[in-house]
C-alpha cells in the first residue's frame, strides 16, 4: 500500500485518561514484552521503533522484548489485536495491556503510556 | 421494474442496484457503482439495516459477496439483530459471500504519542476484501473513530484517504453516519462523502411513527427529490416511490365481469376493464359492500385471487353479512382464492397502511384488490395525504395489472359527486349507488357516474339486495317521473289495469264488428233466396201467359179457317209478324 505521508502536528489531547492513582510499574518488577505494529517500512515505522528503542535501553535495560509486526506481512494480527491506528505499540507484559498509537516521538506520553511515569510526572512540553 | 432504466442519459452513471424495495426506482438503478455513498440518519432510523441488507442483496441476488466493517456492534450482535429480517448471515459468511469484521478501539487504555495513521484499518479493509473478493463494503458508523482516537485533525486526513482509496479501489462503499446538529453529519463527512448522500429520518406524527428518506444528493445522476416512506418489517427494508413512477402503465382491453348481469349491460356489456379503478361510492347502507361481494364471488369462480381490505368490519363480519344475500364467501376464503386484511385505519400512520398494502399484494399476487372502505382513513385534516396515498397504491396497482375496486361513503349532507371529487381523477369506472326517497319510502338506485373508455349506460337502475344476491331492475319511467320501490310496483300494477281495460275494449268492439258482418250476411242470403223464389214464379206466369196466347192465336186462326173469311191474311200477318220479331 502506498501511504501519503504529511508532517502534522501532534495535539495533546485533552481527555487523556490515565488514571492518576494507578500504580507506575516499577522497571525492576518484571519481564516487558513490547509489540509493534506497523505497515512497511514507513518513516512513521522507523521513527516509532527508534524512539522505543532509546527508552527501553533508557528505563528497561535488558529486561525488554520488542517484536515488531508489519501488518503487510501479517493482516491477521491487525485483525486479532484490533489494531486501527499505526504505529501502536502494545505492552503485552507486564499486564494490563497499554497501548500506545504514534510514532512515539513524544517521549514523556509514552512513559506514561507504558506506565513509567505517572501522569502528575508529566513536565509540560 | 428492479432493471429499469435511468432516465435517458447518454453517459448513465454505473450503478449498483440495491433490490431493496422501491429505491432502485428513484435512484434510477442504486448506488453509484465503485464509490462511497453516505447514509445519515438519527439513531434508530434503520441505518444499519439499510446498510445490511444492500450487501445482503448484493451477495445474494447480485452475486457481489460484501465486507461490514462494524465498529459499533460485534459479528455475534450483527447477525443476531439482522436475523429478524430473514437474512442468515451465519450461512452467508460460511459461503464466503459476507465478511463481518468488528473494530473495537477501548479509549481507556490508549495514549497517544506522535503522529500516527489509520494504516491498520486499511490493511484490515483490505484483507476482509481480499478474503471474499468483496464487490461492497460497509463502514457502519466510523464516525465513531472520532470519540476513540486522539487527535480528530489525523483521523480527517485519513479518512479523506481512506474514502479516496476505497474508490480507486472500485469498491461500492456505504459509510453510515449519525446526523449532527444543523449538519447532515455530527462530523461533518458528507465533505469527504460527496457522490451520494441519503438521509434517512424517523418521526412520529399523530401518535404514528412514520419513516422517510430522502437522497439529498447523488452526483452524476437524476434522482427522486421527494421524501418517501420507507418501512423496515419482516421482510427488511422498503420505500415507497410509487410517485415517482409516472403515467405509462399498460392498459388492458381485456374485461371483466361485475358479477352482476345487469351491471354488465350497463357497461357496454362486458364489465369492468382489467387493471382499471372501481369506485362505488354511496351513502351509508346502500349496499356498497354488497356490490364488491358480489365482484369478488364473479373473481373468485373464474379462480382468480383477490386481495380484500377491510376497515371497517372484520372478514368475519363481512362474510356472515354477505351470507344474508346469498353470498357465500366462505369458501373461496379456504381455498385460499381470497384473503381478508382487516385493520383500523387509525393502527397504524398511512405509509404504513400503504406499504403493507404493497407488501401484501406483492406476495399474495391478486388479480383484484378491494379497499372497504377509502374514506377510513380520512381523519381530520388529512384528506390530502390520503389523496396522494390513493394516487400511489392506484398507480402500484395499475402497474401490475390489478382492478382496484374501492367504496367510498359519502355523507348524507354533501351533494354525492363533491365528496369523492379529489380522487375522480383516479377512478376509471364510478358507479353512485344513492338513495331515491318516493313515496314515503327509501330506495337504493344505482348509475353509472363514468366509465372510461366504454360505452356505458346513462340509465338509473333501482338496486335491491335480495337473498340471492344483488338484483338491477328497470326504474319506471314515465309521465309520473321516475319512480322506485312500492311507488314502481303500484304503477306498474296501475299500468297493467289499464292496459288490460283497453284491450278488453279493442276485443268487445272486434266482436261486436264480427257480429255485424254475419248479420249482414245471414240478410243477404234471405233476400237472394227470396229473389229467387220470385224469380222463379214470374217465370213460370210467363210461361202459362205465352201458352194461352199461343192458345189464342190457334183457336182464331181455327176460327177463321172455319169461317173462311178473308181475315186470314190479317191474322197470319199478326202471327207472322210476331215470329219475325223473335
Amino acid at each position: 500500500m502506498n501511504i501519503e505521508h504529511e508532517k502534522l502536528k501532534t495535539r495533546r489531547s485533552k481527555a487523556l485518561l490515565v488514571k492518576e492513582n494507578e500504580p507506575s510499574v516499577k522497571a525492576g518488577d518484571s519481564r516487558w514484552d513490547l509489540n509493534l505494529y506497523v505497515v512497511g517500512e514507513s518513516p512513521k515505522a522507523v521513527t516509532a521503533f527508534n524512539n522505543l528503542k532509546i527508552i527501553c535501553e533508557e528505563q528497561l535495560k535488558d529486561k525488554y522484548q520488542i517484536n515488531v509486526i508489519d501488518l503487510l506481512k501479517n493482516p491477521q494480527s491487525a485483525h486479532d489485536n484490533q489494531i486501527v491506528a499505526v504505529p501502536t505499540l502494545v505492552r503485552k507484559l507486564p499486564l494490563p495491556e497499554r497501548n500506545i498509537i504514534g510514532d512515539l516521538s513524544n517521549r514523556e506520553r509514552v512513559l506514561v503510556g507504558l506506565g513509567l511515569k505517572e501522569l502528575g510526572e508529566l513536565t509540560v512540553a | 421494474m428492479k432493471k429499469k432504466e435511468a432516465p435517458s442519459h447518454r453517459n448513465v452513471l454505473p450503478k449498483s442496484p440495491t433490490s431493496i424495495q422501491g429505491l432502485d426506482e428513484i435512484t434510477g438503478g442504486g448506488l453509484p457503482k465503485g464509490r462511497p455513498t453516505l447514509i445519515c440518519g438519527g439513531a434508530g432510523c434503520g441505518k444499519t439495516l439499510f446498510a445490511m441488507e444492500f450487501l445482503v442483496r448484493g451477495a445474494t441476488l447480485y452475486n457481489e459477496p460484501g465486507v461490514f466493517i462494524s465498529f459499533e456492534e460485534t459479528e455475534k450482535e450483527l447477525t443476531a439483530n439482522v436475523a429478524s429480517l430473514g437474512f442468515d448471515l451465519d450461512k452467508l459468511v460460511k459461503r464466503k459471500k459476507i465478511w463481518l469484521e468488528h473494530i473495537h478501539i477501548e479509549r481507556n487504555e490508549l495514549e497517544q504519542s506522535g503522529e500516527y495513521d489509520l494504516e491498520g484499518l486499511f490493511i484490515r479493509i483490505h484483507s476482509a476484501i481480499e478474503k471474499i473478493d468483496a464487490k461492497r463494503v460497509v463502514l457502519d458508523t466510523m464516525e465513531i473513530l472520532f470519540s476513540e482516537l486522539p487527535n480528530p485533525q489525523i483521523l480527517r486526513k485519513e479518512l479523506h484517504r481512506l474514502f479516496q482509496w476505497l474508490k480507486k479501489r472500485g469498491v461500492t462503499t456505504i459509510v453510515t453516519a449519525e446526523r449532527g446538529e444543523g449538519a447532515l453529519t455530527r462530523e461533518g463527512l458528507e465533505e469527504y462523502v460527496s457522490d451520494c448522500v441519503i438521509l434517512l429520518d424517523h418521526r412520529v406524527i399523530d401518535q404514528s411513527s412514520i419513516r422517510r428518506l430522502r437522497i439529498v444528493k447523488y452526483r452524476g445522476s437524476s434522482h427522486g427529490t421527494n421524501e418517501y416512506p420507507f418501512l423496515i418489517d419482516e421482510d427488511g427494508f422498503s420505500v415507497l416511490p410509487v410517485t415517482s413512477l409516472g403515467l405509462n402503465h399498460i392498459s388492458s382491453p381485456e374485461r371483466i365481469s361485475t358479477g352482476l348481469p345487469r351491471l354488465d349491460t350497463m357497461l357496454s356489456g362486458k364489465g369492468y376493464f382489467r387493471g382499471s379503478t372501481v369506485l362505488v361510492s354511496g351513502t351509508a347502507g346502500t349496499g356498497k359492500t354488497s356490490i364488491a361481494a358480489q365482484f369478488v364471488e364473479a373473481a373468485c369462480k373464474r379462480g382468480e385471487r383477490v386481495l380484500f381490505f377491510t376497515f371497517e368490519e372484520s372478514s368475519n363480519q363481512i362474510v356472515r353479512n354477505m351470507r344474508s344475500i346469498g353470498i357465500d364467501l366462505e369458501p373461496w376464503v379456504n381455498k385460499g382464492l381470497l384473503q381478508f386484511h382487516a385493520t383500523r385505519p387509525t393502527l397504524y400512520g398511512l405509509e404504513t397502511h400503504l406499504s403493507t398494502s404493497i407488501k401484501l399484494v406483492n406476495k399474495f399476487r391478486p388479480s383484484i384488490v378491494i379497499l372497504d372502505p377509502i374514506n377510513a382513513f380520512v381523519l381530520g385534516e388529512n384528506q390530502t395525504e390520503v389523496n396522494i396515498m390513493l394516487v400511489r397504491l392506484v398507480d402500484f396497482l395499475k402497474m401490475r395489472r390489478v382492478t382496484a375496486f374501492f367504496t367510498s361513503l359519502t355523507s348524507g349532507n354533501d351533494t354525492m359527486e363533491s365528496t369523492d371529487v379529489y380522487i375522480s381523477s383516479l377512478i376509471d369506472t364510478w358507479l353512485l349507488v344513492r338513495d331515491l326517497e318516493i313515496g314515503g319510502e327509501r330506495n337504493r338506485g344505482l348509475y353509472v357516474l363514468k366509465s372510461r373508455g366504454m360505452a356505458h349506460s346513462n340509465q338509473i337502475r333501482e338496486f335491491r339486495l335480495t337473498n340471492n344476491g344483488i338484483e338491477l331492475l328497470d326504474v319506471y319511467v314515465g309521465s309520473e317521473g321516475v319512480l322506485t320501490g312500492s311507488a314502481r310496483l303500484s304503477q306498474e300494477t296501475k299500468d297493467e289495469a289499464e292496459q288490460l281495460l283497453r284491450q278488453q275494449e279493442i276485443g268487445s268492439k272486434q266482436f261486436k264488428l264480427e257480429r255485424k258482418r254475419d248479420a249482414l250476411a245471414a240478410q243477404i242470403v234471405v233476400l237472394r233466396s227470396e229473389f229467387e223464389a220470385e224469380a222463379s214464379d214470374a217465370l213460370k206466369v210467363i210461361g202459362i201467359e205465352k201458352a194461352i196466347n199461343e192458345r189464342f192465336t190457334l183457336d182464331k186462326i181455327k176460327m177463321s179457317k172455319s169461317r173462311r173469311g178473308d181475315a186470314s191474311t190479317k191474322i197470319s200477318y199478326a202471327s207472322n209478324g210476331n215470329g219475325r220479331k223473335k
